[in-house]
């Protein structure tokens, strides 16, 4: 970065004369090499899934996750500093049961997006604070928006996609939910395709010879608390958050690790011809 | 020009008199709940060997007016239990819909594969109970906690002193007095559960709803049943709503003086 040195990036919410706040440009950084986070919107819920980087083989497999339940009807998924995602989503609880207790039901996932993202921007306003070294995919199911995915950045933007990708591999993740139907998915083959993405993100990258665990959750409507479901199939309800079944998440990844063996067998033909 | 600041802005004292501070602060001292208002009447639960039976009717009174003929008093919380509520609907409620699910939700946090099971419950609950009489401002309900429990029915009661109780067959208000006598002829005590079938048990809370509604006259005549059975290590809750009363007989009536056809 050519700027560094030149005084503007030593306190948060500090501008450089051409308009940039440096302490969020090093907080996005810091995501950037965390372990890819993907979330895919589909039409009767939602898939998270993370690439968890294995950091030793002294740790219980299936510990240190890195999504999280903070409603019945949402869940988390952070790429970055692991313990600034604790606290992200800690205040997401938070929000989404004083809305409970307010208004006597679940919160709309766009209000818990939007509210976690003016709680992330205060973070870009004083020299007390730094800002988050999280990304997070926040997905969930309600009653008005169906199934919604939203992702919230460290400097405190927030939008609502299909598809969404953070972390060190969302170069190529995001051109493999782009190649995807997303608004007509339904949640099982979100699944595999998610699992698939996430191997070609983490084969993508430095840490490629580093193991990882493939953690992922979906949100889904129960048959007996669907609400509406719409002409294009969309399914409104209260959503349930949860781990996908082991057995779908196996199968899952050995469908994935035999395309991506297809995949290397065509290229290597491509080479030689 | 008075030089109080808490003075300023004010009706002035020489030409409107003295402020009436009485107005601000009330002349009572602050008063908790001192009876409840909307009440569901008993409900009742035995245990089998398999699991546990639990019914309330379907009833709100507002004193000895039938208020609200459709108000479940039973309430499944997690995976392995059912609540049941008499007393006070209002505070029946605020349990339900705000105390325990908030309690089911933070549990899902942990996301270790464990969940809360009626034990657990039971005591959240009495906990609850206790704390809130300790500040004079009891909930005031009677509660049956039924579930499967570590392989085994559980069924337990605590109420708005935060007292709490466990027997194979329980009964909250009219019921302690009119069906537990019933529920005892056929589980007198805890060895005899083993001996107990599901279709008895059911059988016998039935019984004892036909019983009430005979001779509470705060009941009503349908009401709702829980099954919670753990046969084969898989716990499992059967829901029957809105069952209405079978094969009535009023004929004791008859007999009893000023209950239906006088006999002088």
């Amino acid at each position: 970065m050519t700027s560094i040195g030149t005084g503007y990036d030593l306190s948060n919410s500090v501008f450089s004369p051409d308009g940039r706040n440096f302490q969020v440009e090093y907080a996005t950084k810091a995501v950037e090499n965390g372990g890819t986070s993907i979330g895919l919107r589909c039409k009767d819920g939602v898939v998270l899934a993370v690439e968890k980087l294995i950091q030793s083989k002294l740790l219980v497999p299936g510990s240190n996750k890195r999504i999280a339940t903070v409603d019945r009807h949402v869940g988390i998924a952070a790429s970055g500093l692991i313990p600034d995602a604790r606290h992200f989503t800690s205040r997401a609880r938070n929000e989404a049961s004083s809305w409970r207790k307010q208004y006597h039901g679940a919160i709309p996932v766009s209000s818990l997006a939007d509210r976690m993202g003016q709680y992330t921007q205060a973070y870009t306003l004083y020299s007390s604070v730094r800002p988050f070294g999280v990304t997070c995919i926040i997905g969930g199911v309600d009653e008005e928006a169906g199934p919604s995915l939203w992702m919230v950045e460290p400097s405190g933007v927030g939008w609502g996609y299909f598809g969404a990708a953070t972390g060190r591999g969302r170069q190529a993740a995001k051109a493999e939910l782009e190649k995807l139907d997303l608004p007509n998915l339904t949640v099982e083959e979100g699944v595999k395709h998610a699992a698939r993405i996430i191997h070609i993100a983490h084969g993508d990258n430095a840490g490629k010879d580093k193991d990882f665990e493939l953690e992922m959750t979906w949100v889904r409507v129960d048959k007996a608390n669907v609400v509406e479901v719409t002409e294009s199939g969309v399914v409104k309800g209260h959503g349930r958050h949860e781990e996908v079944p082991k057995e779908l998440v196996e199968e899952a990844e050995r469908e994935a690790k035999k395309a991506l063996e297809v995949e290397d067998e065509e290229d290597e033909k491509m080479e030689e011809s | 020009m008075n030089h109080l600041p808490e003075a300023w802005g004010r009706p002035r004292d020489d030409v409107y008199g003295a402020y009436d501070h009485s107005h601000l602060r009330p002349s009572m001292p602050n008063q908790h709940t001192q009876e409840p208002i909307v009440t569901g009447t008993s409900v009742v639960a035995l245990k089998y060997n398999g699991g546990v039976v639990i019914a309330a009717d379907n009833l709100a009174s507002y004193g000895s007016l039938a208020r609200f003929s459709n108000m479940e008093r039973l309430k499944q919380v997690g995976t392995h239990t059912v609540v049941g509520a008499s007393g006070d609907i209002s505070d029946m409620q605020y349990l339900f819909d705000t105390a325990l699910e908030d309690l089911v939700i933070k549990e899902e946090y942990q996301n270790d594969g464990h969940h809360l099971r009626a034990k657990h419950v039971y005591s959240y609950l009495s906990r609850v109970m206790y704390h809130r009489r300790n500040k004079f401002d009891p909930l005031w309900n009677v509660l049956l906690v039924a579930g499967w429990d570590d392989g085994k029915p559980f069924l337990a009661s605590t109420d708005l002193l935060g007292t709490t109780f466990s027997a194979p067959a329980l009964a909250s208000g009219f019921g302690a007095s009119l069906a537990v006598p019933l529920l005892r002829r056929v589980c007198p005590d805890e060895e005899s559960v083993a001996k107990i079938s599901r279709e008895r048990a059911i059988e016998a809370v039935e019984e004892c709803m036909k019983v009430l509604f005979y001779r509470d006259a705060r009941s009503t005549n349908k009401y709702t049943m829980a099954i919670v059975s753990g046969e084969d290590n898989k716990v499992d809750i059967e829901w029957k709503k809105d069952v209405e009363l079978q094969k009535q007989s009023w004929k004791f009536a008859e007999e009893i003086r000023g209950y239906g056809a006088q006999i002088v």
